[in-house]
């Protein structure tokens, strides 16, 4: 999104006040948004820039240099023009053929050198950022993976991506043609001065004062154009957002018929967007000209207090011109740093985004190499006063305490809403409880590494998510490199070899994208043998074969049972027949474990919820 | 705006242009560039008069501005000195011209910046406003074969990069009216300095040529990354649950890593591409002031020029440089400007959308009738997933479709909701043939609930309603009989409250049951349920399925014709006749009992559940 005329995209900008914040400023553990980094000021974003894409510094010197090179080189090239048409050809003894080859030559040689400089430099500006992007591109992926569970699926899918996309986009443009080109701009800005106060000191003065509103009103423009540029990017993603709908959702979007108003909605984002844009290319172009306001008026300026000084006797007509072509030395230079600084904006709001994710606070912190290793083998459970809360809403669970023993069967079962899968999410380590722990084998979760927790312990979930590849390889997430004659090994013990044959091209059947192509009942197959390949010792299966036919999810069920010898595992039930073949039934009412024990002893027990849900389970599976 | 933008819509396609932008593929990259341009000065002419009309303007007083400086020299200052006073009035007219000359040109300069951004995201939000219409407009098998991150990218990236171009045009366009009048001037100078000057055109040309040449794969290669990027993380993010859960975070960070590596790679040579082109086209017109000054030197010499003439030619070839750098911006554009058009428009002019007939909605109130016929269909032609199908629904009865996991049962509600047409047989509603209704006809008679349900990032009120003029009270209704009330009345914001993105703040069974408010609020003749119930809990399900009956619930339900897909007895206990489909075909049909007590492999299948625990029942 290109909003400039010329390449030169934005550049750093002047320092600003110490954010009150301070750099990256943490998420309160219990919010769920984002960071977006908006309180990050300018040089702040540079700096964290920096530390997280250490190769925008690579070879920094070298290029300054050959920016320096450039930049004098294309003064040079019109002095040599000069020196030729005022000496060669204009000579007082007419034309000079040696001394216009001679100048020609000279001229030609600093033209190649300058064209190779300012290729050199750019070409280099163009790798480290490039590479320096990349890095930042990758982390900040990673971290969207590290993210907790709760923000992964609040935040718009569309939103997360922009930032590890076309906010990193934005950034290389700025990096390539601003940075450097701004710290030239100020340094040109620095010499202009020095020429213009052997000059003379006053009309130094003179053209200071008639910029000072424009340097004044930097300020203002920056945070004006930093909250235009800021809105942009939100926009953009909500636009995104909006464009994803009829994409993901075609398929309900055209059976209700509600093509106009999906459009309606992409329409008025899309005119969001466009409106934010427009607004903050107004105050760049508006920013920008100002600096010509401000030439204009330094030279009327100039002119009129030279004069004045004339009088005086301090100057000569000859100062006041030659004062004059000075002055365009000094705009030069300020109307690009001007236009570096005020475009920057646009630039530094997608950087921040992107920062903004480093910066939000991974909730599960992996212990990494100072963490527990599960021993293999069955996993002891146990809940010890357990309580959970979502960020500002009522408990979901409340002072669980619970423990399973090495190698049992549980399963735990309760109304929609009753905390279940709250439940399954806090023994796999989705999220961490609000109070109390979570032990495996005696160890506090939190204190045991992710890669062993996520070895040993595997979670399948109603909705097996599937990626857009064949079933070997989405099976293969649950062992890296298994072998196909493993996985054949794997269907066939969970009964599914006559499902896999019946598939047009077996095991190398495309998913489609979401694994769409299959039924959900299929697509819980596929998450189950993938699962099924990743030998865990406590298996955790919430509702994990709820859309498959009523024959295969028994064969699977009496197959599992079989598999889960020597493991823990824990099912969230919906069918009684699972309950009934546990070895235990938690049931959980509320937040609360109400019951727990044998299937018999549980359903004896009159009135109690297990009672009630067996009730209308048995009413369910009678024929009518 | 809307009037500009909807005509601009309807004029996407330009017939010359497009021929121009289709076979203009390899070394017509600068003509496709061109032809883009015309497209969009065409469709925003308005914008652009006034954008480079600014540029013209600011032009014309950067010389004006020079022109100031030496009548001050000469009537002020230097009489000044000479006269030792000066009049006020003349300090206040080198004032007033050094301002009002300041002034008028930065209102050139807000004209032509504020006139090409206003430009450019006109055509970015017209041309955005059209992809998704062809989205909308496309049949579910185009979408089925196109990944979500692609199509994500044609609507963002590749729409910035088509007219990515814009923003340097009027700069572009306003100098090169300066150019023509600088090279006029030259020509009358001297005719051979000036042809000699005039060489460096086609040196600028080949080297504009070589850089497209060089620039162009590269460029479509990294517009193709950007997409694969972007596919990569927004598939990745969908399934972030289950990259956490078996702890592959790693391996998703590689595969996403080699595509951004690749990306950056090509971007480095793009770069590389561009940062020779820009300077060498800056070096030009240097070079070619030296060749005229060394011509020049020589026909001076030889008594054929003025050394004025010379010095003329020279200086006006300096001034052209600054143009034809602002050019050599636009030129830079071309290569990825081209391919990001060129992705846009292959999404535009895809055909094939469902083609609808002009029959109205059928008229009737109780439940519809369906006929399906003889109905075959199939992804490839020697696989059919359906053969031979044919069943009715009577007005008011129940189906079931009961049968093994991927055994056609789903496939048959997208046939029956015309997501996909029947590749043979006939779908027929009271008797109108599906593909003969009007478009929207069908969903005023006809609603699905979903497998899987797809919430929209809206309100639940939104969610339930999509639009459709109802009542609150009749969106409660709904929430009732789908047993969705109780959860909504404990949300803080009611009926107001924002799901978010696909709904992903609620469970699944909360989904699932906000998806079936949403058909059963629209009254519809046929409600047909895709094993929708299937994330609720029984006893949830159970309250449900009464609602649903002719005698329960609101009484909305009655004579409300129902195919459901299930597996749970008491769900197939409800129909009046039970289909049971075996590898797309009807293997039996008749009621559930009947079906048990003759039919051994339905037996087995649905009482599956009583086999493995016989102490039940």
């Amino acid at each position: 999104m290109s909003t400039v005329e010329r390449p030169s995209e934005p550049g750093a900008q002047a320092p600003e006040p110490p954010a009150t914040s301070g750099p990256g400023a943490r998420n309160r553990t219990n919010d769920t948004s984002l960071a977006t980094g908006e309180d990050l000021g300018a040089m702040a974003t540079i700096r964290r820039g920096l530390h997280y894409s250490p190769e925008l510094k690579d070879g920094i010197l070298g290029t300054l240099l050959l920016a320096v090179l450039a930049s004098v080189g294309q003064v040079i090239v019109p002095i040599a023009v000069q020196q030729t048409l005022d000496r060669g050809l204009n000579g007082d003894g007419g034309p000079d053929t040696s001394f216009t080859v001679l100048m020609g030559l000279v001229a030609a040689g600093a033209i190649a050198v300058t064209t190779w400089a300012s290729y050199a430099m750019t070409s280099r500006l163009f790798t480290t950022s490039e590479r320096g992007l990349a890095t930042l591109r990758i982390k900040a992926f990673r971290h969207v993976h590290d993210l907790p569970l709760l923000t992964q699926n609040t935040e718009r899918r569309g939103a997360l991506v922009s930032r590890v996309t076309s906010d990193v986009d934005q950034v290389s443009q700025f990096l390539v043609f601003g940075g450097l080109l701004f710290i030239v701009s100020v340094g040109q800005i620095l010499i202009a001065t020095v020429v213009m106060l052997v000059y003379s000191w006053q009309l130094t003065l003179v053209v200071w004062v008639c910029f000072a509103p424009l340097f004044g009103s930097l300020r203002f423009f920056q945070r004006k154009l930093s909250e235009a540029y800021g809105i942009v990017r939100h926009q953009v993603g909500l636009m995104l957002s909006a464009i994803s709908e009829p994409v993901v959702g075609a398929a309900v979007v055209r059976s209700y018929a509600v093509e106009a108003r999906t459009q309606a909605r992409i329409d008025e984002a899309v005119a969001r967007h466009q409106r934010a844009s427009v607004r903050a290319q107004g105050y760049t172009a508006f920013s920008f000209s100002l600096g010509g306001v401000s030439a204009g008026l330094a030279n009327a300026g100039v002119l009129i207090v030279g004069i004045w000084l004339g009088f005086a006797g301090d100057l000569t007509s000859g100062t006041v011109l030659a004062f004059a072509f000075l002055v365009t030395l000094f705009v030069g230079p300020v109307q690009m740093g001007t236009q570096i600084v005020t475009e920057a904006q646009n630039a530094i709001a997608g950087w921040r985004r992107v920062l903004g994710i480093l910066d939000t606070r991974a909730d599960l912190v992996d212990p990494g190499a100072e963490g527990h290793v599960l021993p293999r083998g069955p996993i002891d459970v146990r809940f010890d006063d357990v309580g959970f809360a979502y960020p500002s809403g009522p408990p979901v669970l409340r002072a669980v305490d619970l423990s399973i023993g090495a190698g049992r069967r549980i399963a735990i079962v309760g109304e929609t809403g009753s905390g279940k899968s709250t439940f399954a999410k806090l023994l796999t380590r989705l999220m961490d409880p609000t109070t109390g722990a979570v032990l495996l084998d005696g160890i506090d979760v939190r204190d045991i590494s992710e890669t062993s927790l996520r070895s040993s312990v595997v979670l399948v979930p109603q909705e097996g998510f599937l990626f857009d590849d064949t079933i070997t390889a989405n099976v293969r997430y649950g062992r890296l490199g298994a072998t196909e004659a493993a996985i054949r090994a794997s269907a066939a013990e969970l009964g599914l070899d006559d499902w896999l044959a019946g598939l047009p091209r077996g095991l190398e059947t495309r998913v489609g994208q979401r694994g769409e192509s299959l039924s959900a009942g299929e697509r819980q197959l596929v998450a189950l043998l993938r699962a099924h390949l990743a030998d865990p010792d406590l298996l955790v299966l919430d509702e994990a074969t709820s859309a498959v036919d009523p024959q295969l999810e028994m064969r699977i069920g009496r197959a599992l049972e079989r598999l889960m010898s020597g493991r823990t595992s824990v099912t969230i039930a919906h069918r009684m027949s699972t309950a009934e073949s546990a070895d235990e039934v938690v049931v959980v009412d509320r937040g609360r474990i109400v019951q727990r024990g044998p299937h018999q002893v549980l359903v004896a027990e009159q009135g109690s919820v297990y009672a009630g849900l067996h009730r209308s389970w048995a009413a369910q599976a009678a024929s009518s | 705006m809307s009037n500009t933008t909807d005509r601009s819509d309807a004029d996407l396609h330009d017939t010359a242009v497009d021929t121009g932008l289709q076979h203009g593929k390899g070394r017509g990259s600068t003509r496709a560039g061109f032809a883009v341009l015309w497209v969009a000065i065409k469709r925003e002419p308005g914008v652009f008069a006034v954008s480079t009309a600014g540029s013209v303007l600011f032009g014309a007083l950067t010389v004006a501005d020079a022109w100031v400086l030496g009548w001050s020299t000469d009537n002020v200052v230097l009489p000044a000195f000479r006269d030792g006073e000066v009049g006020g009035g003349l300090l206040w007219a080198i004032l007033g011209l050094f301002l009002g000359v300041a002034i008028l040109r930065a209102v050139g300069i807000v004209a032509r910046r504020v006139g090409a951004g206003i430009m450019q995201y006109r055509l970015q939000a017209s041309t955005r406003r059209a992809v998704t219409r062809r989205y909308l407009a496309l049949p579910m098998e185009w979408h089925q074969k196109h990944p979500t991150g692609e199509l994500l990218s044609n609507a963002n990236s590749d729409v910035e990069a088509a007219w990515g171009p814009i923003a340097p045009l009027p700069m572009a366009v306003g100098t090169v009216a300066m150019m023509v009048i600088a090279i006029g001037q030259m020509l009358v100078a001297d005719l051979v300095l000036a042809i000699v000057g005039l060489l460096i055109f086609p040196a600028i040309i080949a080297t504009n040529v070589i850089y497209q040449h060089l620039a162009q794969g590269w460029a479509t290669r990294a517009q193709e990354l950007r997409a694969e990027v972007s596919e990569i993380a927004h598939e990745s993010f969908d399934g972030a649950m289950v990259v956490k859960t078996l702890g592959r975070e790693p391996q998703e960070t590689e595969r996403f890593a080699a595509k951004a590596r690749e990306l950056r790679d090509v971007n480095i040579r793009v770069g590389r591409i561009r940062a020779a082109f820009d300077p060498i086209l800056a070096a030009l017109p240097n070079l070619g002031v030296l060749v005229v000054l060394a011509v020049g030197v020589s026909r001076v010499t030889s008594g054929a020029a003025a050394a004025g003439d010379v010095v003329t030619v020279a200086y006006l070839l300096t001034i052209v440089s600054f143009p034809i750098r602002s050019i050599g911006w636009l030129l830079g554009e071309f290569p990825r400007s081209v391919v990001g058009y060129r992705r846009v428009d292959a999404v535009l002019r895809t055909t094939g959308e469902m083609p609808y007939g002009d029959r109205p909605a059928p008229v009737g109130t109780g439940g519809a009738e369906l006929r399906v016929e003889d109905l075959g269909y199939g992804y490839e032609p020697d696989q059919p997933l359906l053969d031979g199908l044919s069943f009715v629904a009577e007005p008011g009865r129940t189906v079931a479709l009961v049968g093994a996991t991927a055994s056609g049962k789903s496939t048959i509600t997208t046939l029956l909701t015309r997501l996909v047409d029947p590749h043979t047989g006939v779908i027929t509603i009271d008797g109108a043939d599906l593909r003969d209704l009007e478009r929207g006809a069908l969903a005023e008679q006809v609603a699905i609930v979903p497998q899987s349900a797809f919430l929209f990032d809206d309100t639940i009120r939104g969610n339930v309603t999509l639009g459709a003029d109802v009542s609150d009270d009749d969106v409660w209704a709904a929430l009732r009989v789908a047993q969705a009330d109780g959860f909504v009345e404990a949300l803080a914001d009611g009926l107001s409250t924002r799901l978010g993105e696909r709904g992903t703040s609620l469970s699944g069974g909360q989904r699932q049951r906000i998806s079936l408010a949403r058909a059963l609020v629209r009254r519809p003749r046929l409600l047909i349920l895709d094993d929708a119930t299937s994330a609720v809990d029984p006893e949830v399900e159970q309250r449900i399925l009464a609602g649903l009956r002719p005698d329960g619930g609101t009484g909305e339900g009655g004579g409300t014709t129902l195919v459901v897909v299930a597996y749970r007895k008491a769900t197939i206990g409800l129909a009046d006749e039970v289909l049971h489909l075996e590898g797309g075909r009807i293997a039996d049909r008749g009621t559930h009992a009947d079906l048990l007590r003759r039919s051994p492999s339905y037996a087995r299948l649905v009482n599956a559940y009583e086999h493995s625990s016989e102490q039940v029942t």
